[in-house]
């Protein structure tokens, strides 16, 4: 009965305890057991039109994968998630799900939405302790496709179009496959197991990953399509973007992309037994809100600092981190300075970075992106002494990979021209998809565009007849 | 893959090693970088390009042995494969027909400014070498050097060998003896490359450096080779690593090489320890 299904509260996330977990890069959300999840899924009412799958980037079969895992079919509920997210374990983790699938869910108009996000980890993680069931593959077509970047984007469009027998492979600049998700989202978010696992199964399928492969300094993409059929960019948004203010190069001032770096691909928190060193102050400073902001915040703390603050320009209602990531940055005693912008970064005689110069804000009116735009208030410059501080205002992308490539018709901010139902670019066979096209955005819609650009590729792969552009502009 | 084919020891801390990546050398330019991880839980440290051979498929690297991570690799042997080798890497040497030019390269600098000046040379420039060491037994290629000149200077600190001088010394009286030079190149330690700087600018000769800022990616990701150039914050990985050596604010780039001195010297102290360790 709806009316009993609605009476079962939320099933909460176990959790490492803060204070355990602040000094420790183990993943934070230990996950569901097999009775917390059924306990959840007993929650969903099967909604006749479920709105869930409306929120959902990639239309995720969501009720029905609920059904099935409610109804113990483990391998049905596999089948229902995978067959519109080939990344399910990742996505469980890293999505926004308050703002995507849990915003629709019906029960969130009265009470908590169902823990979709949750559920889905859970089958997730359930599929990958049996030992991945690699799909019967159909006949090779003859048919070669390039994808450039291995992050979520063209992992996803390596997977879909091996699954239709084409030949993949990979070309990635860094020295392990796997982009955002290996150098960027922390271990204690994203266990690096789970998204080895995911490319271990690319590879079953039979892509072939080339690391350390700089696409526009090896080759360029015309050389690429000289070998191969199609061509797809995923490169996403790398470019990391600077406060522009007077001692941004201080030492001790980072990029997040550089303490991310060091920190997870390198894993400079193994420092000395890794080579690669990292160096977080006592004192550390996160500019900027968003999800990067936040793995930079929780990594200076794992790293040994003692206390972290987000200083950002906006209020709370603006910060764009999803809700769980700032919930457990405030768990682990972060310190959030809102309506906060740094003016100056100052240091001394060494080099070294001493402090933050910052002004106070206050919210006008909403601007282009519909969120009030900070005003700062005049004469409230207060100094923030800091041994460390952290850009966590962006990226964009990383202009390397069009280098010779003047048909790629691109935006004034960088990113490349493409068309949303297709992914199709300006220059002929050349298909782009997720940060790269749409700047800084998250793993589902990267993975959406890997998605629709592979359905093309393989469309256009068995009949190229039609006009190539049809897109705007 | 990166296999290690040959090794030569060109003095007590400068190894040269030729490795196997057909794809680099099909691309690799004078001026150009290559990103290298010795073992898996290595670093990425970047190194310049010395030389490269298309039709054998190679890369020539040379490496001064001062950390940890260059310790282990001039420890390693023919037949061993680099754990990853990523290159070409940054902009290559602007090559052009500038009249005469002036190489100086110091230190393990001498490695990369042998590739310029065969470029140079091939360009139709007449190409001048200032090369100098700290002492007699660190300076290396001087014949190699010699067949890619028209003329050579060398000279060592502390006069151990060749002329008594710093580089920049001959370089002055060169400017100032009032024969025309386009174009100065100036490779090897920060503070020499600074110093290049300073003797080039009154003359008004053009002067370029090739910046060996601290890198992980060497993609443009991370922004830690972060330079100021003409008061401008650029990446060395992508937009360098040569700049116009006049603009660059070079006691910042001296204060960024600096960043991890002390973890540095505990990775060495660690990993010497554990070779004495094996070796007992």
């Amino acid at each position: 009965m709806p009316k009993d299904r609605m009476q079962i509260p939320r099933q909460k996330m176990p959790t490492r305890p803060p204070e355990e977990r602040r000094r420790s890069f183990e993943e934070v959300a230990l996950g569901f057991d097999m009775d917390l999840a059924l306990a959840e899924a007993n929650r969903c009412l099967q909604c006749k039109k479920p709105s869930c799958i409306e929120g959902c980037p990639v239309q995720v079969r969501i009720p029905e994968f609920i059904l099935a895992l409610r109804e113990g079919d483990m391998w049905g509920a596999v089948g229902a998630l995978k067959d519109k997210n080939s990344l399910p374990a990742i996505c469980g983790r890293v999505c926004p799900q308050e703002t995507q699938c849990e915003a629709k869910c019906v029960l969130g108009r009265k009470g908590e939405p169902v823990a979709i996000g949750r559920l889905e980890r859970f089958v997730a993680d359930w599929e990958r302790a049996q030992g991945v069931r690699i799909p019967e593959l159909p006949k090779p077509s003859g048919k070669r496709i390039a994808i450039v970047g291995s992050g979520p984007a063209g992992l996803t469009a390596a997977g879909d179009l091996a699954k239709m027998g084409h030949a993949v492979e990979i070309f990635e600049s860094l020295h392990v496959p796997g982009g955002v998700l290996m150098y960027g989202i922390p271990e204690f978010r994203l266990p690096k197991e789970v998204v080895r696992a995911e490319i271990s199964y690319l590879e079953k399928l039979g892509v072939v990953i080339h690391t350390n492969t700089v696409v526009g300094k090896l080759y360029t993409l015309d050389e690429l399509l000289e070998r191969f059929d199609a061509l797809f960019l995923g490169t996403g948004a790398g470019l990391p973007m600077l406060l522009n203010i007077p001692g941004e190069n201080y030492n001790g001032v980072y990029s997040a992309n550089e303490l991310l770096t060091r920190t997870n691909l390198m894993k400079g928190y193994l420092f000395p037994k890794w080579d690669t060193p990292v160096k977080v102050g006592e004192k550390v400073a996160v500019v900027g809100a968003g999800n990067v902001a936040m793995d930079a915040a929780r990594c200076s703390l794992r790293l040994g600092a003692k206390e972290v603050h987000i200083v950002y320009r906006r209020s709370r209602q603006e910060v764009p981190a999803r809700a769980e990531e700032v919930h457990h940055a405030e768990e682990e005693g972060i310190i959030f300075d809102f309506l906060t912008n740094p003016v100056e970064i100052y240091g001394n005689q060494q080099g070294w970075v001493t402090g933050i110069r910052c002004i106070r804000m206050a919210l006008g009116e909403p601007d282009a992106s519909g969120r009030r735009s900070p005003i700062p208030i005049e004469g409230s410059e207060f100094d923030m002494p800091m041994d460390t501080v952290i850009m966590a205002l962006g990226t964009r992308p990383n202009p390397l990979v069009f280098t010779d490539a003047v048909r790629l018709e691109r935006t004034r901010h960088g990113t490349v021209v493409a068309d949303p139902n297709t992914g199709r670019t300006k220059m002929e066979r050349v298909w782009a998809g997720g940060d790269i096209v749409t700047g800084a955005a998250t793993v589902i819609s990267a993975m959406g565009a890997g998605r629709i650009a592979a359905t093309d590729i393989d469309r256009y792969l068995k009949d190229s007849s039609g006009p190539w552009w049809s897109g705007q502009g | 893959m990166y296999r290690i084919l040959a090794k030569e020891t060109l003095t007590p801390v400068t190894k040269l090693f030729v490795i196997e990546a057909p794809e680099v050398a099909l691309k690799a330019k004078a001026g150009q970088f290559v990103i290298l991880r010795v073992t898996e839980e290595g670093e990425r440290i970047p190194l310049t390009i010395a030389d490269y051979d298309r039709q054998a498929g190679t890369i020539t690297i040379v490496v001064q042995e001062v950390g940890k991570t260059t310790k282990l690799l001039g420890m390693m042997e023919v037949g061993y494969c680099l754990a990853s080798f990523t290159g070409p890497l940054g902009r290559p040497t602007e090559i052009e027909r500038y009249g005469t030019t002036v190489l100086v390269g110091g230190g393990l600098g001498i490695a990369p400014i042998y590739p310029i000046c065969r470029s140079l040379r091939e360009a139709g420039n007449y190409v001048i070498g200032i090369i100098g060491a700290r002492t007699k037994e660190l300076l290396f290629w001087e014949e190699q050097m010699r067949s890619v000149t028209d003329e050579l200077i060398v000279c060592t600190d502390d006069g151990s060998y060749a002329r008594k001088a710093l580089v920049t010394v001959p370089l002055k009286e060169l400017l100032e003896s009032g024969r025309r030079v386009d174009c100065v190149w100036g490779i090897g330690p920060a503070i020499m490359m600074k110093f290049v700087a300073l003797t080039t600018k009154p003359f008004g000769v053009k002067t370029i450096a090739s910046l060996n800022s601290i890198m992980v990616d060497g993609t443009g990701m991370c922004g830690a080779c972060r330079v100021s150039v003409g008061g401008k914050t650029r990446f060395a990985c992508v937009d360098g690593p040569e700049f116009d050596a006049h603009e660059v604010d070079w006691d910042l780039l001296l204060a960024r090489q600096r960043i991890y001195l002390d973890m540095e010297k505990l990775a060495l102290e660690t990993f010497e320890r554990e070779l004495a360790r094996v070796k007992s």
